[in-house]
Parts: C-alpha cells; sequence; structure tokens
C-alpha cells in the first residue's frame, strides 16, 4: 500500500521544460504572434443557415452534395467581398447539416444580404405602369390577352409607398403575373408571367457603362436555352406600345430596372442598368452569376458584433480572467500558506501552456477564442486549482497520520493521482460530448474546458508533484515550518500531538 | 483555526452526522425538488429569443433611452410590442419577435438613426424560429449522452452503486437549478445551457472526490465489525469536509469573478448567463454530494446482505461492550481507517 515511488522530480520537470519549449518552438515557426480570436472578441457577422426542406424530402434532397454545392456557392458570393479571413462552413451530418458563414470586421449587412439571398431572377414583360400610391382602375388600357380585369384592380389596390412592400423577398411565381415595385419605391409595375428565368443565365459581370452615363451596370450571358426564349421575349415586345414595350429585371420579387426594347435582342446578351455604384453592380453580377442555390435555406441565425462591442468583450472577459485568477491566489496563499505558493507557480505553468496551445492550435487547426471559449479557460482555474487541493489536503491527511513530509508526498500523491485522474476525466468527458452535441458558442466552451483540463493532469503530473517532491526536501517545507501550510503541530498530525505531549 | 478544524474532523473527534440525518436533507430536497417542479410547470422558463426565435438589437451611446430607442423601432411599422432594456447607463437593448426579411435592416437603420451612429454599429442578433428547437434537442442529446457515458465510466472507475448515487445526486442539482430560474425568472440563453450541462461535470467532480475516500473507507470494514457502511462513509464525507468546502469555494471564485465582470460591465450577455448558472449548480452540487450522494450509496449499499451482516455484528459490539461507546466512537472511528489497511483479508471485500 502506497509504497513510495522512486520519484525523479527532476527528470519530470525536464519533460514539462521540453514539451514547453517545442510548444514555443512550434509556435513561433508557425510565426503564430498572437491568439486568433472569434468574431465576438473581435467584430464581426456570422450567419448561419439552415436548409428549408420538407420533411419527406430530407433523405432525397439534403445531401451531402447539396450541402456542398450551396457551400461552394455561397463561398464564391462571400469571397467576392474580399474581406480576410472570411469561412464558409458545413456543420452537422446527416439530415442535420447546417451552413455557418462567418465574416470579420465591420462589413455590415452587406453579407447577410449577399448569402441571404435566393436570387430569384425573373425577365418579365411590363404590361402596366404607374405611380407607386393606390390608384383608380385603369379603364383606358382594355383587358386583353394576359392582362385581365382582376389583375388591373389588384394593381390599382397595391401601394408601392409601403415599407413592406419593398422588402421583396423573391418567392413569386414565373407562371403568374406579378405586382411589384422598383426597388426605390417610386414606380409600380403589373408585370406578366416570367419567360426568362435565372437558369437561362450563363455568366454575369459589372462593367462600366461606356456609352451611358459612364455608371456601373450589369452585363450579362444567357445560354442556348436562354438565348433562343430572350429572343423570343424581345421580338414579340418589340413593336408593343409604351409600357408593353418594356422587359422588367426582377430580382427577388422587385423591379431593379425595366428597360424599353429597342430591337430584339437574339444575340443572347443583355445589360441590366439603374444607377447602381460599383460594388451594387459587382453584388449584383455575383448573384447572378453563382446563381440560385441548390436548395433553400432559413436564417437560423445571424449575429451582427461590432469591433467596438467585440473589443469590450474581450476586455471583460479577460478582466473577469485577472480577477478570479488573483481571487484563487489569495485564497489558496491565505489557506495554505507556503504551499499557496505552489499553486501559484501551477496555475503560472498552466496558464502559459494554455496561452502556447491556444497560439499553435489557432495557426495548426484553425482554433479561434470566443467569448465562451474565455469563460471556459476562466472556469477551468477552478478545476485545475481543485485537483492542487485533492493532492495538498490528502498531503495534510498523510502528515497527521504522522508521516515525515517527504513520505507523505509520495503516499499523498499515489492516492490523490486517482482521485484526480477519475475527476478529470468525468471533466473531459463532459466537454467531449458538450463539443460534439453543441452548437456555435457551446463548442468553442467545451474546447477550451477539455484542453485546460487535459492541461491540468499535465501541470499535476509533471509539474506540482515534482516540485512539492523537491521542495520537501527543505528546511522550510520538510521541518514544517509554520509558514509552509505543512507544519505537523499545525495539523494536528498523531507525531506531534504525542511528542508534545511527552515534553509536557 | 481552520488547520486544527481539518485535523478534528480527520481524526473524527469533529463529526457531523450526515448520514444518519439522511431522512432530513432527503426532505428537503424533496420539497425543492417538488417546488421547482410546481413552478416549472406553473410558470415554466423565460426562454431568450434564440429558443422561441426573433431579433435582439443593441445600441452603445451616451444618451440612449427606453423612450427613444421604442419611438425609433415603432416607426418601421413593426407590429409587435418590442422589449427595451437599458444595459448600464450608456446601452439599450431592443428584443423583438420574428421579424420579415429586411425588417431588420429597418430596424437597425431606424435605431442608427435615432443615436446618430453607423447601421454598423448597431449590433444585432437574428434567431429563425426553428433554431430553438434545434439548439434543445442538440442540448438534450448532449445531456442523455453524458449521462449515459458517466454512469458507465463510474461504474468502470468506482462501483456500479456509486455511478447510481451520483447520477441522482446530479439530476437533483439540475432539477434546482432549472427551479430556480423558473422561480427568479432569470432568462434562459444557450449560454445558461451551457452552464447547465457544465454544472454535471463540476457537480460529479465534487463526488467524486468524497466516494474515493468513501471507498478507500469501506474497502475492508466488511471483514471486521467496527464500522458499518454508513458510519464508515460518514467519516468519509467528514474527512473530506474541508477538501469538499475549499474546491467548491475555489471554483465559485472565477466564476462570481465572471458574473460580477459579465453582469456587472456587459449587462446582459454570455458572461453573464453562463456564470450565473454555474454559480447556482456548483452551490447545489457542492451540497448534493455531501447531502444527497453518499447518503443514497450507503442507503443502497446498506441493502446488501453482507453489509446487513456487518450492520449486525457492529451492533451486537457495541451493546456488548458499553452503553457509552458513543462517546468514545470518535476515537474508535480513525483507529478503523487505518486499522484495516493493514488486515489481510482485503480480498474479501471486493465480493
Amino acid at each position: 500500500m502506497a509504497t513510495p515511488t522512486s520519484s525523479r522530480p527532476s527528470r519530470a520537470l525536464l519533460i514539462l521544460f521540453v514539451l514547453t519549449i517545442a510548444l514555443g518552438a512550434t509556435a513561433f515557426i508557425q510565426g503564430a504572434k498572437s491568439v486568433r480570436l472569434g468574431l465576438d472578441l473581435r467584430g464581426g457577422t456570422s450567419v448561419t443557415l439552415v436548409p428549408r426542406v420538407a420533411a419527406a424530402d430530407k433523405q432525397n434532397k439534403l445531401t451531402a452534395e447539396s450541402i456542398d454545392q450551396a457551400v461552394g456557392i455561397i463561398r464564391q458570393r462571400v469571397n467576392s467581398l474580399g474581406v480576410a479571413e472570411s469561412e464558409v462552413t458545413a456543420v452537422g451530418s446527416g439530415t442535420n447539416r447546417q451552413i455557418v458563414i462567418s465574416v470579420p470586421g465591420d462589413t455590415g449587412r452587406r453579407i447577410v444580404e449577399l448569402v441571404g439571398q435566393t436570387a430569384e431572377l425573373r425577365f418579365r414583360q411590363v404590361l402596366l405602369e404607374g405611380t407607386p400610391g393606390v390608384s383608380v382602375v385603369d379603364t383606358a388600357t382594355a383587358a386583353t390577352g394576359e392582362l385581365t380585369e382582376a389583375l388591373k384592380a389588384q394593381y390599382a389596390a397595391y401601394d408601392c409607398t409601403k415599407k413592406e412592400n419593398l422588402q421583396g423577398g423573391g418567392g413569386d411565381d414565373p407562371n403568374a403575373a406579378l405586382v411589384s415595385c422598383d426597388r426605390t419605391g417610386t414606380v409600380k409595375y403589373l408585370l406578366a408571367p416570367a419567360k426568362v428565368v435565372g437558369a437561362d443565365v450563363s455568366t454575369a459581370s459589372s462593367v462600366l457603362d461606356q456609352q451611358g452615363g459612364g455608371g456601373w451596370m450589369v452585363s450579362l450571358n444567357f445560354n442556348g436555352d436562354g438565348t433562343t426564349k430572350f429572343g423570343e421575349l424581345t421580338s414579340r415586345v418589340v413593336s408593343l406600345t409604351q409600357p408593353q414595350n418594356q422587359v422588367a429585371i426582377v430580382l427577388d420579387g422587385l423591379v431593379i430596372s425595366a428597360p424599353r426594347i429597342i430591337s430584339a435582342i437574339t444575340a443572347g446578351n443583355a445589360q441590366i442598368t439603374g444607377n447602381f455604384t460599383q460594388t451594387d453592380s459587382a453584388d449584383l453580377a455575383n448573384v447572378l452569376k453563382y446563381g440560385a442555390l441548390p436548395l433553400a435555406f432559413d436564417q437560423g441565425e445571424v449575429q451582427q458584433i461590432s469591433p467596438t462591442l467585440g473589443a469590450d468583450q474581450l476586455h471583460a472577459g479577460l478582466l473577469a480572467g485577472f480577477i478570479g485568477l488573483i481571487l484563487v491566489l489569495i485564497y489558496s496563499l491565505l489557506y495554505y500558506r507556503g504551499l499557496g505558493i505552489v499553486t501559484v507557480g501551477s496555475l503560472a505553468v498552466a496558464g502559459a501552456l494554455t496561452m502556447l496551445m491556444f497560439l499553435v492550435l489557432g495557426k495548426g487547426i484553425g482554433f479561434t477564442l470566443t467569448l465562451a471559449g474565455i469563460a471556459g479557460a476562466i472556469v477551468s482555474i477552478g478545476i485545475t486549482a481543485d485537483s492542487f487541493i485533492v493532492f495538498f489536503e490528502r498531503l495534510r491527511d498523510e502528515v497527521r497520520d504522522g508521516r515525515s513530509l517527504r513520505s507523505a508526498v509520495e503516499s499523498g500523491w499515489v492516492r490523490a493521482r486517482r482521485t484526480i485522474i477519475v475527476a478529470d476525466s468525468v471533466s473531459i468527458i463532459a466537454s467531449v460530448l458538450l463539443y460534439f452535441f453543441a452548437v456555435g458558442g457551446v463548442k468553442g466552451f467545451a474546447f477550451t474546458l477539455g484542453l485546460t483540463t487535459l492541461i491540468d493532469l499535465v501541470v499535476v503530473f509533471l509539474f506540482t508533484k515534482p516540485l512539492l517532491t523537491l521542495l520537501a526536501r527543505t528546511k522550510f517545507f520538510g521541518g514544517g515550518h509554520p509558514l509552509s501550510g505543512l507544519s505537523p503541530a499545525r495539523l494536528g498530525s498523531k507525531r506531534a500531538i504525542t511528542t508534545i505531549a511527552e515534553e509536557a | 483555526m481552520a488547520g486544527s478544524f481539518g485535523a478534528r474532523l480527520y481524526n473524527g473527534e469533529l463529526s457531523f452526522d450526515f448520514i444518519g440525518k439522511r431522512k432530513r436533507w432527503y426532505a428537503l430536497s424533496g420539497v425543492l425538488m417538488l417546488v421547482s417542479i410546481v413552478v416549472l410547470s406553473l410558470q415554466g422558463l423565460h426562454l431568450g429569443i434564440e429558443f422561441k426565435g426573433g431579433a435582439s438589437f443593441s445600441v452603445k451611446k451616451v444618451g440612449v433611452s427606453i423612450a427613444a430607442a421604442t419611438e425609433a423601432v415603432k416607426s418601421t411599422g413593426l407590429s409587435s410590442e418590442p422589449v427595451v432594456q437599458l444595459i448600464g447607463t450608456d446601452k439599450v437593448r431592443v428584443q423583438t419577435g420574428i421579424l420579415k426579411p429586411g425588417q431588420s435592416a429597418a430596424i437597425q437603420d431606424a435605431l442608427a438613426a435615432k443615436f446618430g451612429v453607423v447601421a454598423n454599429d448597431v449590433d444585432y442578433q437574428l434567431i429563425g424560429p426553428s433554431w430553438g428547437a434545434e439548439i434543445t434537442k442538440k442540448a438534450l442529446y448532449g445531456l442523455i449522452g453524458f449521462l449515459i457515458v458517466v454512469v458507465l465510466y463510474l461504474a468502470l472507475a468506482f462501483e456500479p452503486k456509486m455511478a447510481i448515487a451520483a447520477i441522482i445526486a446530479v439530476i437533483h442539482d439540475v432539477f434546482i437549478t432549472v427551479g430556480i430560474y423558473a422561480l427568479v425568472g432569470f432568462e434562459v440563453t444557450p449560454a445558461t445551457v451551457i452552464g447547465f450541462l457544465t454544472i454535471l461535470g463540476y457537480s460529479l467532480y465534487d463526488t467524486v472526490v468524497v466516494f474515493d475516500k468513501v471507498r478507500e473507507n469501506t474497502r475492508t470494514i466488511a471483514g471486521g465489525s467496527r464500522m458499518t457502511y454508513s458510519q464508515a462513509a460518514n467519516l468519509a464525507v467528514n474527512q473530506t469536509l474541508v477538501r469538499s468546502f475549499n474546491t467548491s469555494l475555489i471554483a465559485l471564485l472565477p466564476v462570481g469573478s465572471i458574473l460580477f465582470v459579465g453582469a456587472g460591465l456587459l449587462g446582459a450577455g454570455t458572461l453573464k448567463d453562463l456564470s450565473l448558472a454555474l454559480f447556482i449548480g456548483l452551490a447545489t452540487g457542492t451540497y448534493s454530494s455531501i447531502f444527497i450522494a453518499t447518503p443514497i450509496l450507503a442507503a443502497l449499499r446498506e441493502r446488501e446482505p453482507a453489509m446487513k451482516a456487518l450492520a449486525k455484528r457492529v451492533g451486537q459490539r457495541s451493546s456488548k461492550e458499553s452503553v457509552e461507546v458513543t462517546a468514545g466512537s470518535s476515537d474508535g472511528a480513525p483507529a478503523a481507517t487505518r486499522g484495516p489497511r493493514n488486515q489481510p483479508k482485503r480480498k474479501k471485500s471486493r465480493r
């Protein structure tokens, strides 16, 4: 039972030293200078997209392939923004897949609009055009062909000055007529069913309009099928009277522009103009080029954090960690006196190792530190200190049983070791499960908690225990100085009590 | 002096009867759990927008006010009533129900215009209606998975009955923590759920420390007749009392500082939600490992024939020796802990 194992404290300390140097060297070689911070600490936008698929279709439609395809399209859209370190990843498995987009910095809502767009592009012939407000039913234009009386009434009742009618959102049936507004809410349209749709477009690019006013526009090329259909549409309307000789370009239910067709376009290309800025036209071209996503998505979660708030959160997290650490140190020093110094040293080593791991993992596997992660690390200060307490209390129990400190360190360690391993294993099990089951921020918390618990094990085995073995050889601790926290008399050791009794 | 207090607990000179009075603690916990269930079913939890779906906007600017924020939000034609809170003195948070596409941008713009900041400085979070169901489901899977794996692990590392007792204590902690949330009406967010899940690990940490000592104390008692399983377990709880207190306190210190900074500096948010759940859970966790887990373990083990026989022998012995043993038992206890270590009958106790 508890036979003092021949311990070689200097060897353990050497291993720890080599380990730390190796980690430090890895970080240096990788060129990792600072911990990668999550979006909640440095500001940025994250969007989680959840596929919108009917339950019955989940097995068929929601395949790894369709998700990968969607990730590819969204990634291209996001990359077009040119923000470094943007990420688009698929998470989850089976029918539970989601796409997480995170873009650091102050991109604002552009990113949300860009990835959220269903990009339903339609080309529709204009049937009626007029002022945005509610109007009287137009009796001058005869109801012929697609222009029914019912549609005319619907058009008259529609109000383009209302904000909710200017939000777009798509979902319009291409085979039905549509009452819609232009994006600024200044013109109201009644539009015929769509003859040409987004899928007919092969490429789109943003170009500077050389002939026109010098503004930006989007140049479109149709594929074979699209060329034919667009040719038919333009040839048919070109001879009609205003406004029916216009073809509206409708994106997500709103009219971007409705140019008059001067001649039939059969060459398979078209331009969209509409007072675009360079950014607008580039974004629109991207949306059109990368096309509609293979799946419809709901925005499960959107989070936009300004760099100011990010900095505040980082600051608060660090402050909380600092206060927590100081409190733990003060308590250990007050309660365990000399042993408290061992706690201070061990926590410092654990802190250094944690920092190095953050650096190395940041470069290596793209680990980012989030606010929840910081919280995990702070909570782990407690867990790490707990394992020292388990050991110290064991040690004191052994001293109470009348052992000398040198043998108490060894026999106390054998027992404390078991407790620490079992208790830490439970923590690690908890964090692994949290990591695999959780979403978003929880993952960051679980990861840091698991990592720091592992580091705790390393520190206790390779630092705290060897250090105590060495300290037990010193006069201060081994001799049971009152301030060492291991004084046999203070602890009420059997041996000390007998000695005192004999003296008295 | 704490040191001598610890020593007296260790030697058994000072002993709290945790196990003998277990009915009292069971009753207390039973009442608390009942209250939790009643409050939970009557009042439910105050769920954050992450579970219900909705949007949350926040602006930090000196001079913000609830009235101005409400006015700005309403000007966008929002039909439902927004929930507007002032956080600290210079931050305002607006929560709304589920928004239509584009509405969030309108609200962001309105708030930005009202308080004279750029739209990108209005932080916001949008949660789709199905999102909450998703995270709730995952949290539940995590909880169930955790309980199963830990029961198996503890059954292997310790013994099956210890695993059962530990899990009962954990379930007890979760119930009471959730009950407190329902009662006080604290907001439950995903960060709170992380907190709940972490409590499980934490509460077990405490229980593991106590059980490890219980196992050590009871390893060899079956062959002897000095103390019953309950007495040995009670001694273990007393011996680890200082340890439990210190580990819990040290664990609470950083959590308390997160709570303090999170609630004080940032107002609502991840840090506050997480640490509040941890704080409450840690406190109940410490209570349950001492007052619930060990008594349940003792009750389970006392039903075994070997332990019944032991209790009988101990009873006979103490009545034979003298009635005053009760007074002297404090000296007998530590002797019993150390004594059996040297006894050769260790193998028997495993059975």
